[in-house]
């Protein structure tokens, strides 16, 4: 028992307190069960005006915006109104990434690389807002975001030699697979430490102000690293110069084994962050591709309008494991799944198109088809470039280069002895390269 | 011995009478970096219109606006994190950490962060800040407002480490400082910041404007990071110094008629090794003095350098005189400072050897 300052005895009569331990709804092996969840009817959510003050979006920040309905029909003020055309686009980009998801996944159990992470279920978050963005946005995304480089059009071949750590890895194999960055598409460098990305895309956005340029920055942070300070600083930034910037929170319900409750979600929503702040907030169905792209649309035209940043939280469940590194029917229960009450983001989009007469389930098949085909294709590509720890990765020499824009003494002598190492080991040359390499 | 002349000022005394304290150089070395470059920002706590708690941003506000000089939240955090971001879109900010102590809540922006990104994106982005912060001891600031962190930052890839230890050189690296591509932690020793010091603080102050070393040229000039400085010559001690504790060991030297070869690193990383294998082969002995704490200090470093490259060269071991190995304490201030009585008797041991 910790001690009591002498003379505080005068306490003993007044309750014990208890510490609350937040504990997720159901384990493994639950019966689940969702009725808890308030989702409202598609199409009942108020539109403001962009440029509104964030006062009159409270109800926003914990109601949900919803356009898809029970009859896959698009409803309300918050409509994008997308042509047919436009629609299959975004359901084209969502199936792929989840084809990409499916081959990279089984690549990493075949031991082709080291670590792997899908986005199933939250799609929708990803390649949705982002076909609502302006192609040279800046994006600081975090590392379940892939529906954005797919959709920017970024070469899948380049995102497999990245994966596999390979000799055509742009990033010269120093990066966790995954970990992507392409200056090209205005995609940030991916970190993995957490919410990092969340202030430093404030800081983007407010060079964009200070320049009087036209772009803006949009982030992606998961709930539960919404408890990093990096993220109240963002907050902070972002509404002390209203910067034009969108903090996408993408509450997934998970992070690894720890639920949201963890970020606070048993208390409030991660929308209402905002209202403290002076954010614009908006609370979404994640899993709802039109409510996506109609909130990052409108967070977009407010910050472009000068009007000021826009917290959203994408509403979604993670429907896979954290990574390949854990086993969620080690912590969760399985049917949460298959109960989710706002179903999947890509079957929600597919009906959509059907109940317009625009898609049927034979495209749908075709194209999941040449989708899985393509990334395969590609796969079988990039393995010519060899895949993790078969020997063709970049030269070793290149371990010491962009520590700094000049390799300064020390790294020099360090770097002669790495290729000592590797001469000492390989007196022939590397195995599949030759000497010299 | 590394040359210590600038890259574009021939001579050092170019005005000889335009004389400025610590202060005065780095504001005019902000002002003149600015003036030339329409991407460097300044921002930090209290930075903007009130010029900063030491003054080193007086006026910049004024004269380039507030999107180029603001204030900022108190969230180093936010401060490190926003110009990153920044750096990113292509801007080349120089925050000001108001004191060094505070500098913590940034770490994980500058070291996962500021320091990687050239490396984790293969080149595509990169970190070109520079985080001024105002470091060191004997002020009476307590342990919250007098620390040496510095060997925090150099066991970082990816940082590099700039001191100055006065006026001249202070605005001359910190121009090299904001030019520089890759993350620069430029420690400001805030004892010197009005006039350098002996060491002996029972003794009246000395103004800058008295000492050479203030004579500060107008216009742009730069001094190369890594290139160490002599600030005297001799043949019977290396000293290898930095920041405040350059004036100590030079007033010490002086008062015990030392003939020592003083070093003024100036940068830590990347560390000028060549003036110090060249130096120490000479002297066969090196005395390391900084004010930070001992154990895993930038000195151990040093230490470890000087033996594995010069070990035959050595006529004695090694010596390190430091700060203790405790907070910074307050009252107990000039107990805890390396002064002219820890620093004289290393001194002795070494010559005695």
């Amino acid at each position: 028992m910790a001690d009591r300052p002498s003379g505080a005895g005068q306490g003993d009569n007044r309750p014990k307190l208890s510490l609350h331990v937040p504990e997720p709804k159901f384990r493994p092996g639950d019966a689940v069960d969702f009725s808890h969840l308030q989702v409202p009817e598609a199409g009942t959510a108020i539109r403001p005006d962009e440029t509104c003050d964030p006062k009159e979006m409270h109800e926003l920040a914990y109601g949900l915006v919803r356009v898809l309905g029970e009859d896959n029909k698009a409803h309300g003020a918050w409509d994008p109104k997308l042509d047919p055309e436009t629609l299959r686009k975004m359901l084209g980009h969502m199936a792929m990434t989840r084809a990409f998801d499916e081959r990279m996944f089984r690549g990493q159990r075949q031991g082709k690389t080291s670590f792997y992470m899908k986005c199933t279920g939250e799609e929708a978050t990803s390649v949705s807002a982002s076909m609502a963005l302006a192609a040279d946005d800046m994006v600081f995304p975090s590392y379940r975001q892939q529906g954005i480089l797919i959709q920017r059009g970024y070469p899948m071949i380049e995102m497999i030699n990245q994966i596999y750590s390979n000799k055509g890895d742009k990033l010269k194999g120093r990066q966790l697979p995954i970990m992507y960055s392409s200056r090209e598409h205005s995609f940030f460098t991916i970190s993995g430490n957490l919410a990092t990305q969340t202030p430093q895309a404030v800081g983007w956005a407010m060079a964009s102000a200070i320049k009087g340029d036209s772009r803006i920055a949009a982030t992606w942070v998961g709930e539960g690293s919404t408890a990093e300070g990096d993220f109240h600083s963002a907050c902070t930034f972002a509404t002390v110069y209203n910067a034009p910037v969108i903090l996408n929170v993408i509450n997934n319900q998970w992070a690894i084994s720890s639920f949201s409750g963890f970020a606070g979600a048993e208390r409030t929503t991660f929308a209402a962050r905002a209202l403290g702040y002076g954010l614009a907030g908006l609370r979404v169905d994640g899993n709802d591709a039109l409510a996506c792209y109609a909130a990052e649309q409108w967070a977009a035209n407010r910050a472009r309008a000068n009007a000021g940043p826009t917290l959203i939280e994408f509403f979604t469940y993670r429907a896979e494991g954290h990574s390949t590194s854990d086993d969620p029917t080690g912590y969760r229960s399985a049917q949460e799944r298959t109960e989710w009450p706002l179903g999947d983001p890509v079957t929600r989009l597919k009906d959509h198109l059907i109940a317009l007469g625009e898609w049927d389930e034979e495209r749908q098949e075709k194209m999941d088809l040449e989708a899985a085909e393509h990334v395969k294709k590609t796969t079988k590509e990039a393995e010519a470039n060899g895949i993790l720890g078969h020997g063709l990765h970049h030269p070793f020499r290149t371990m010491f280069e962009d520590v700094f824009e000049e390799l300064p003494w020390h790294l020099k002598e360090q770097a002669a002895q790495a290729i000592h190492e590797r001469e000492t080991k390989f007196p022939e040359g590397l195995p599949n390269r030759g000497k010299g390499a | 011995m590394s040359e210590t002349q600038t890259k574009d000022v021939p001579e050092k005394v170019q005005d000889a009478e335009r004389r400025l304290n610590m202060i005065e150089a780095i504001n005019d070395a902000l002002d003149v970096s600015m003036a030339k470059d329409p991407d460097v920002v300044v921002m930090g706590e209290d930075v903007g219109y009130f010029g900063g708690v030491f003054r080193c941003t007086a006026g910049l506000q004024d004269k380039y606006g507030k999107t180029r000089v603001f204030d900022t939240p108190i969230s180093e955090c936010g401060i490190i994190a926003v110009a990153v971001g920044m750096g990113a879109y292509g801007l080349r900010p120089v925050p000001e950490i108001q004191f060094a102590d505070y500098i913590y809540p940034g770490l994980d922006q500058l070291i996962s962060e500021a320091a990687r990104l050239r490396y984790r994106s293969a080149g595509e982005y990169v970190a070109p800040m520079t985080v001024r912060s105002p470091f060191g001891g004997g002020i009476f600031g307590g342990q919250t407002h007098s620390q040496s962190p510095e060997a925090i930052f150099t066991h970082v890839s990816g940082l590099k480490t700039v001191i100055p230890s006065t006026p001249y050189d202070a605005k001359g690296l910190l121009i090299s400082a904001i030019e520089d591509n890759d993350p620069v932690i430029f420690f400001e020793p805030k004892r010197i910041y009005n006039g350098p010091f002996s060491g002996y603080y029972d003794k009246p102050a000395q103004p800058w404007k008295r000492f050479d070393e203030s004579v500060v040229p107008e216009g742009h000039y730069s001094i190369p990071l890594g290139k160490a400085r002599r600030v005297t010559e001799g043949d019977r001690v290396t000293i290898l110094a930095y920041g405040t504790m350059v004036h100590v060991v030079e007033e010490v030297c002086k008062q015990k008629g030392v003939e020592a070869d003083i070093l003024d690193l100036r940068t830590l990383v990347p560390l000028d090794i060549e003036a110090i294998e060249a130096s120490v082969e000479r002297t066969g002995r090196c005395l390391i003095v900084h004010e930070a704490t001992r154990t895993s200090g930038f000195g151990a470093e040093l230490s470890a350098l000087v033996t594995e490259r010069c070990f035959y060269h050595l006529e004695a071991p090694v010596e390190r005189v430091t700060g203790f190995d405790t907070p910074y304490p307050h009252s107990l201030e000039w107990a805890y400072f390396p002064g002219p009585i820890r620093i004289g008797e290393a001194l002795d041991k070494i010559l005695a050897e």
